[in-house]
């Protein structure tokens, strides 16, 4: 039945295909290949600012092709961009584990509750994330300074003495990133723990499991999905965040969003942004792959 | 997932914890938009002069007014395409190069937007070297920027819900002879037409809020809310910052309650109407008429 659905669709198949797959290789495959070709470009003092990877000589008939491995030779053999990569790979990753072990909770409390109020709860996890994501980050910016919010609260209270450092520091970095990111993780978790056939646990009850064995060897395996496609929502944009290392990350936090970014915007250096990028797709790759593997599987409701 | 049970202390207190740490500093925010101090975080009093003074703020007026026409536009192009794009992947099946096209329509999603950004922008840089246009960054670029990125979500919603329905529908149009352009308009389109909706709804509160993409392929005298609001809270905090998200958040809210209570009861009226055609279905046929209720009432 299907097949001959698909049959009629024939002659306009293409057609339809054809206008997102032409659009999305125009905006999205084609920019990549003009990274990884201005990467290997030299900066310029020009308008765009680098130069031309071909260079056809009329007088000789020669093709001259220049490639420029100079940004890439500095990126592997400077230790700042390395550290770099490395710490922004370090705090996406423990970012990532700290939206699992608070998001399964809420995302598994939600899957638990009456239908009646699920979707209330739902919605009071999605409000946040309706809201402008800029604006969240500015609202800890009031909370946590030294002459912020919660500083005065507890000095008025007695409580404190000094203001505790809490802003521009590693600790309001992983902070707001986990604020910022927590939705993205309780929505696929809760998609998945939400269909989960509750006889199964059931039957594990009444054969006499803890309810902590229970968890372990049934829920936890069976919400796999969920979890890998909620870790690989956080992760991969965690990589290369800007907003927050700059707003409220302290000089000594590295990331490479914000590197790329200077590079761009401040150093004008836009090959050198290039590589950066470069280098930093080819860190995502199996992250995305995975992403899109758990994701499909998701869609298609498959559990396995 | 849901046993019948009423949830332990211990899964309430969890949703408690969560509840506040989301809502915290939103609700800090808001409070601290009506103080009369300059000194954002020192209460001074009760006042609504940030609220007067966003307002005529011409800058940030104008950043609304632009941010608000790229958002409109982009989102009915994401939505668009994005409903295409979502039909091709849930009812094409496998055809040729569609492993590249199910992997471009996610890697948008969560590609850190620094990447796509830059990318982007070298594209209409190239495109200005090769063709002449676009001309300038401006309107164009970012609708381009924030089509693409909004088409993904768009594409996703519309999938999983053609995933959901019934094929059943669209078979039976086919038997009767209905020629395919016409079932996807008269029948596959107002049975999505609820995920279209969150689509446009989505994409319009992606595109209002983006920064980074938007910063790369911004232009001279195309500057959205976002680069407006970034550009002042780099320098620290600002009443009228918190003036704008309050506002902001009371719309969202608002929008956000309305949105839902509709979409609960639309869900419930086709419920409602489902199980009324069940009942007329499963009635003994009236005598002389061989088809069940609902079809003879069929003009």
């Amino acid at each position: 039945m299907l097949r001959s659905i698909l049959e009629r669709f024939k002659p306009g198949k293409g057609a339809v295909i054809s206008v997102p797959y032409l659009w999305l290789l125009v905006f999205f495959l084609v920019p990549f290949l003009i990274v990884l070709k201005i990467s290997f470009a030299d900066q310029d003092l020009a308008i765009p600012p680098f130069t031309h990877l071909l260079k056809y000589d009329g007088d000789m008939s020669t093709l001259n092709i220049a490639l420029n491995l100079s940004n890439f030779l500095f990126i592997f053999t400077n230790e700042l961009y390395l550290d770099t990569y490395v710490s922004s790979l370090e705090v996406a990753l423990f970012t990532t584990l700290a939206c699992l072990l608070i998001g399964y909770p809420i995302a598994y409390a939600i899957a638990r509750a009456n239908p009646a109020i699920r979707n209330v709860l739902l919605m009071l996890v999605m409000l946040p994330f309706w809201t402008s994501f800029l604006l969240r980050v500015y609202a800890w910016m009031g909370l946590l300074q030294p002459n912020g919010i919660i500083n005065n609260l507890l000095m008025s209270m007695g409580l404190i003495s000094q203001p505790l450092e809490m802003f521009h520091n590693q600790f309001s970095l992983y902070l707001v990133m986990v604020y910022a990111y927590l939705p993205f993780m309780i929505l696929p978790l809760y998609a998945h723990l939400v269909k989960m056939d509750v006889t199964l646990l059931e039957a594990a009850n009444d054969l006499g499991a803890r309810p902590f064995k229970t968890f372990w060897t049934i829920t936890l395996p069976l919400s796999k999905n969920g979890i890998i496609a909620g870790s690989m929502m956080v992760f991969i944009p965690a990589v290369g965040e800007f907003v927050i290392p700059e707003l409220v990350g302290g000089p000594d936090v590295l990331m490479i969003g914000k590197v790329l970014w200077n590079e761009f915007f401040d150093n004008n250096n836009w090959p050198m942004a290039s590589a950066v990028a470069t280098i930093m797709v080819l860190f995502l790759i199996v992250p995305i792959a995975l992403f899109h593997r758990y994701e499909t599987r998701q869609l298609e409701g498959k559990n396995v | 997932m849901y046993n019948g049970n009423p949830l332990p202390k211990t899964l309430k207190g969890v949703l408690l914890l969560g509840f506040l740490f989301l809502y915290v500093p939103i609700v800090s925010l808001i409070i601290y938009s009506f103080n009369a101090s300059k000194l954002v975080t020192v209460w001074g009093g009760f006042s609504t002069r940030w609220y007067v003074s966003l307002i005529q703020n011409d800058q940030i007026i104008s950043a609304v007014t632009l941010s608000i026409k790229i958002a409109l536009a982009s989102a009915t192009a994401a939505v668009v395409l994005g409903t295409i794009a979502g039909f091709v992947l849930a009812r094409f099946g496998r055809f040729r190069g569609s492993t590249l096209f199910a992997g471009m329509m996610t890697a948008p999603m969560v590609m850190p937007e620094v990447i796509t950004g830059l990318s982007m922008l070298l594209l209409f840089i190239s495109m200005q070297q090769f063709f002449g246009q676009p001309s300038e960054r401006g309107f164009f670029t970012i609708w381009a920027g924030h089509t693409t990125l909004c088409m993904a979500y768009v594409a996703v919603v519309v999938r999983s819900r053609l995933i959901e329905i019934d094929k059943s529908l669209e078979e039976a149009a086919m038997d009767l002879g209905a020629r395919p352009m016409k079932i996807f308009f008269l029948i596959t389109l107002p049975l999505v037409s609820q995920a279209i909706a969150s689509g446009f709804l989505l994409s319009i509160t992606l595109s209002l809020d983006d920064l980074v993409t938007t910063s790369f392929l911004s232009g001279p005298g195309a500057t959205t809310l976002p680069m407006v609001i970034f550009s002042k809270v780099r320098l620290g905090l600002n009443p009228e910052i918190n003036a704008l998200a309050a506002i902001t958040v009371l719309l969202v809210g608002i929008f956000v309650l309305v949105a839902n209570y509709l979409m609960l009861s639309a869900q419930r009226n086709r419920m409602r109407a489902m199980a009324a055609a069940m009942r007329e279905n499963d009635a003994p046929a009236p005598p002389g008429n061989g088809a069940g209720g609902a079809v003879a009432t069929a003009p």
